[in-house]
């Protein structure tokens, strides 16, 4: 059921390919308004899907995708445990995360969805009580055998509440690049790579006429993709995003949605959501966590479409939330 | 997931961009580092400098204190270091703060519990609220040599001793003790004003379901509840009176012992010296021949106003309210 | 009580009873109202009588008043020494030396202490291990509740013998003897105990201030890879900027009104220290506003010199009313980039 008048729709003529248009308009807004009035069955509408792009050799779908050459596993956990003082909230996890695609953990509240994000930049430890045992690996290293400030810049992190420094927006963008290392940069070395990390986050449009704005005057969803753009200036390799779109309006969210996807291609990406449909529309490939334990873990299509854990069945039908 | 345009499959995408690694340098800088010495070595200096000032008035204190010197009060004689000893200055230590607190508390609580359930007009509250600040922020001789003036005038000759001539004298407990009272005042203010706001909104409205009016309800409901708010600002309040000098170098007449006026609250009228100004006197400053018992007076001194202070770390652990 | 018949004589009329309750707490309204109010009418007072005090002292000096051009303790001697007769009262005073003498001892003492403050609360907060915090709150505590005449009786009694012993040579009395004599009770003395004093009360507020910084701040610093002295020191140290102009406002007002102990260690002498002195600059003796006031106490009863103590004590209370102002402003100027996001 399409809305007769698409309010986003502005001129209509976003062609990929060819001439740039004023303001394109990405189909995947299309998809996010229709979702909002029909019911929705995630799992069979990713089975239709999917089924057409099922290799027509075998006819069935299969488990994964092969995946194409150029997708890096850039990080990896071996045996993950975290406990906070006695009780556990992450057991025994072995996940891996690779450039080029996003990979959503998914589950119910309180399951360590956050607690394992939040070790991949050793941000856990942060929390006094918190223990950790087994191994986190980027590009092969343990990720305790260097620096963790040299860690937390090549993994960097998206909070649920959008948090921008009370500075202006461009201060806020050079943070990271002038905050680390004796020398500080100067303006004009800083302004294209803040001006690129703004475009990629899609905040450059709206600011470009004032960089000294403070930042705390942007709206939520601004202040969301400044913060994308603020971890995007220091060229991470990883991304960790925690419910980045939970405090967010409906619109905010379909954008800073797009930014994801269009940064796929130049970071590894992990985003932790509570909403399916948002993991449904972004991730490549899932991970579905229940009580601390990885329940399944596979490609999209396969985990929304035919989970084989009954647990992850239960989940995805709505049994319990 | 849905394919489409925007988000094509994986085996159709095209390889990521490379960008260049970031070029990573060291984490801590040489200022970083200095910074972080300097930060120990501030923590570490407090930490020296108050155990050097504690230890050594306890060291010095100690060595010259004894039973004698607190129960003797002080003689006039010319060798100041062999005798008496500062009985007097301690009751006028004690009679100060009483007297400075009893005027404090009812018109600090009044104040705060109409800045908090009043304050109308909202200029005149702000007004008050601004004049709290200053009073807190005047210095205490100011605040001394104000009292003085006001206490010389002939209409306020009830309060101290009147010379022959007509000459007020001005100087006596109760005219120390109404400025100290403004010494107290702000910080009695302060702490009942915070205990008043942080009681939630629902224990007002169910006395006022109950049929209560709003006095009824301050007093019957909301001053209990506070209370361990005013007795904390109380105590701050008394530490301050305690250790202060200025106004009582000025306003209490500095009668080595506690010399009463003829006729009723004669004890109020009269002069005095307390332990500050007893040790203020006895070092080489004042008279200045005694240092043995301004160490031992300053030793007590300390003593009671580090008891003060703990104590309001203990009341405020204790009874604060908890409202669920 | 007439609202009790007013009660009896009403029905159960909800209207008539919720008036008369209106009336008692009217009442309690504008007795505590009263009350507070004469908060407002004391300051006035304050002001207006010192004021009126002091003024003779400055009409009869003009602007010269706040110069400088002789001996200080001189000139009050000779205002003490008045003749009885009005008409003759003697005002002359050129009190640069005491303007000046509080000013440097202020200035330098709050300068001091909020760097030294700053620090130990960035530690505090951040650096100390557990069980040194758990000592140094206390500690700061304890500094903060020590009466300044215990202070002084630790300065005069060791610090001032010590640095007479150990800073004061022959021949720097000797360089300077034709002005003042040097005996260990100086301005370096002074600015010293006085920073200790006034440290523990600006630690208080900067360490709550410190605290106050929204972990999501801290965090996001922590996520971008940036270490903990530098997240500290641009974000929070930033964001508390507010709380240390607060913080050094209260300080500075505490350290401009400290008589006592200032009088004890820095010297009781009206004399401006010289800083082409170089190093013994520090050394030499000064007496600030507050102390000035103290020593002469008993001279009050003379009327020109009283008047020209509550002239110094007016110079002291606008100074503060200045200095809160002053405060306000920097920290509405700070809070630009916040817009009460916080």
């Amino acid at each position: 059921m399409e809305l007769k008048q698409d309010p986003l729709s502005m001129n209509g003529n976003g062609d990929r390919n060819g001439a740039p248009a004023a303001t394109p308009v990405p189909p995947l807004r299309r998809i996010v308004i229709e979702a909002e009035t029909e019911p929705i069955h995630v799992a069979d509408r990713i089975i239709d899907q999917e089924r057409a792009y099922a290799d027509p050799v075998d006819g069935i779908l299969i488990d994964q995708e092969t995946e194409p050459a150029w997708v890096e596993q850039r990080m990896r956990t071996e045996a993950l445990s975290i406990a906070y003082g006695g009780k556990v909230a992450v057991k025994e996890v072995s996940l891996e995360v690779n450039s080029g695609e996003v990979l959503a953990l998914i589950g119910p509240s309180g399951c360590g969805k956050t607690t394992l994000l939040r070790s991949l930049n050793r941000l856990v430890e942060l929390t006094p009580a918190a223990k950790r045992t087994g191994r986190i690996l980027l590009d092969g290293e343990s990720v305790d055998d260097f620096d963790v400030t040299h860690l937390r810049s090549r993994v960097g992190m998206l909070f649920q509440q959008p948090n921008p420094f009370p500075m202006s927006i461009f201060d806020n963008v050079a943070y990271g690049l002038r905050e680390r290392g004796s020398k500080r940069p100067r303006k004009k070395e800083l302004e294209p790579i803040v001006v690129d990390a703004l475009e990629r986050a899609g905040l450059w449009d709206e600011v470009s006429n004032n960089l000294n704005h403070p930042a705390l005057a942007l709206s939520g969803g601004q202040q969301q993709r400044l913060c994308i753009a603020r971890s995007l200036a220091v060229s991470p390799e990883v991304l960790l995003l925690d419910e980045p779109c939970s405090a967010l309006d409906p619109i905010s969210t379909a954008i800073i949605e797009e930014t994801i996807v269009s940064l796929r291609s130049e970071v590894a990406i992990v985003i932790v959501t509570h909403n399916l449909q948002q993991a449904s529309r972004v991730a490549d490939r899932v991970a579905f966590m229940y009580l601390g334990d990885m329940v399944e873990c596979g490609a999209a299509g396969q985990v929304f479409g035919a989970p084989m854990a009954e647990r992850t069945k239960e989940y995805i039908g709505g049994g319990f939330g | 997931m849905a394919a489409s345009p925007a988000n094509p499959p994986l085996s159709a995408r095209k390889p990521p961009a490379k960008r260049p690694p970031a070029k990573i340098e060291s984490s801590w800088s040489i200022m970083d580092r200095v910074g972080l010495g300097l930060a120990w070595a501030a923590g570490i200096s407090m930490c020296v400098i108050a155990a050097l000032i504690v230890g050594y008035m306890a060291y010095k204190g100690l060595q010259y204190v004894n039973w004698e010197m607190i129960t003797t009060s002080p003689e006039a004689s010319l060798d100041q270091s062999a005798t008496g000893g500062f009985l007097d200055p301690i009751i006028g230590t004690l009679l100060l703060t009483t007297i400075g607190i009893v005027i404090a508390i009812p018109i600090g609580v009044a104040v705060a519990v109409w800045l908090t359930e009043y304050g109308r007009p909202s200029g005149l509250a702000r007004a008050v609220e601004s004049g709290v600040e200053i009073v807190a922020g005047t210095p205490s001789i100011v605040l001394a040599i104000f009292g003085l003036l006001i206490f010389q005038q002939s209409f306020m000759g009830i309060f101290s001793f009147t010379a022959e001539g007509g000459a007020v004298f001005g100087r006596s407990f109760i005219t120390a003790g109404v400025m100290m009272s403004l010494v107290a005042l702000p910080m009695i203010i302060g702490s009942t004003r915070e205990a008043m706001m942080s009681i939630p909104r629902h224990v007002r409205e169910a006395s006022y379901a109950l049929g209560k009016d709003k006095a009824t309800t301050i007093r019957r409901v909301l001053l209990p509840s506070a209370r361990s708010g005013i007795a904390t600002g109380a105590t701050l309040g008394m530490g301050r009176i305690a250790g202060d000098t200025a106004i009582v170098v000025i306003l209490l007449g500095a009668s080595m012992q506690i010399t009463p006026e003829e006729g009723p609250g004669g004890l109020f009228r009269g002069t005095g010296s307390t332990l500050t100004s007893f040790v203020y006197n006895n070092s080489p400053a004042g008279e200045g021949n005694a240092p043995e018992k301004a160490y031992a007076a300053a030793f007590v001194l300390l003593l009671i106003v580090i008891g003060l202070n703990a104590a309001v770390g203990l009341i405020g652990r204790r009874n604060k309210p908890q409202w669920n | 009580m007439g609202a009790v018949q007013v009660v009896e004589a009403a029905s159960l009329n909800g209207v008539k009873v919720s008036k008369v309750r209106d009336r008692t707490d009217r009442r309690v309204e504008l007795l505590l109202g009263a009350l507070a109010s004469t908060i407002l009418l004391l300051i006035a007072g304050m002001v207006i009588f010192v004021f009126l005090k002091g003024l003779p002292s400055f009409t009869h000096n003009g602007l010269a008043w706040f110069g400088s051009g002789g001996n200080v303790d001189d000139q009050l001697m000779n205002i003490f020494n008045s003749p009885a007769n009005p008409d003759d009262y003697v005002y002359e005073l050129r009190a640069w030396p005491l303007l000046y003498a509080t000013a440097l001892i202020t200035l330098s003492a709050v300068i001091i202490s909020t760097i030294f403050a700053v620090l130990s609360s960035i530690f505090i907060v951040e650096f100390a291990p557990l069980s040194l915090r758990r000592i140094l709150e206390p500690v700061v505590r304890l500094l903060a509740a020590v009466p300044s005449v215990v202070y002084g009786l630790i300065g005069i009694l060791v610090v001032v013998p010590w640095v007479h012993d150990h800073l004061i040579s022959e021949d720097r009395k000797e360089s300077v003897a034709y002005v003042i004599q040097l005996d260990g009770t100086s301005i370096a003395v002074g600015i010293f105990i006085l920073t200790i004093m006034i440290c523990p009360i600006m630690i208080a507020i900067v360490v709550d201030a410190l605290r106050s910084v929204p972990a999501n701040w801290t965090q996001g610093a922590a996520a971008l890879g940036v270490n903990r002295w530098r997240a500290m020191w641009t974000v929070s140290v930033r964001a508390a900027r507010p709380a240390i102009v607060a913080a050094a406002v209260l300080a500075s007002a505490r350290a401009l009104g400290e008589a006592i102990m200032l009088s004890m260690v820095a010297g009781s002498v009206g004399f401006a220290p010289n800083p082409l002195d170089g190093f013994t600059f520090f050394l030499e003796p000064a007496r600030p506003l507050a102390s000035t006031i103290v020593d002469n106490a008993e001279g009050l009863s003379v009327v020109p010199f009283g008047q020209t103590m509550y002239a110094f004590a007016l110079i002291l209370l606008v100074s503060s009313a200045f200095l809160s102002f002053g405060g306000w402003a920097a920290r509405r100027s700070l809070s630009k980039y916040t817009l009460g996001a916080r």
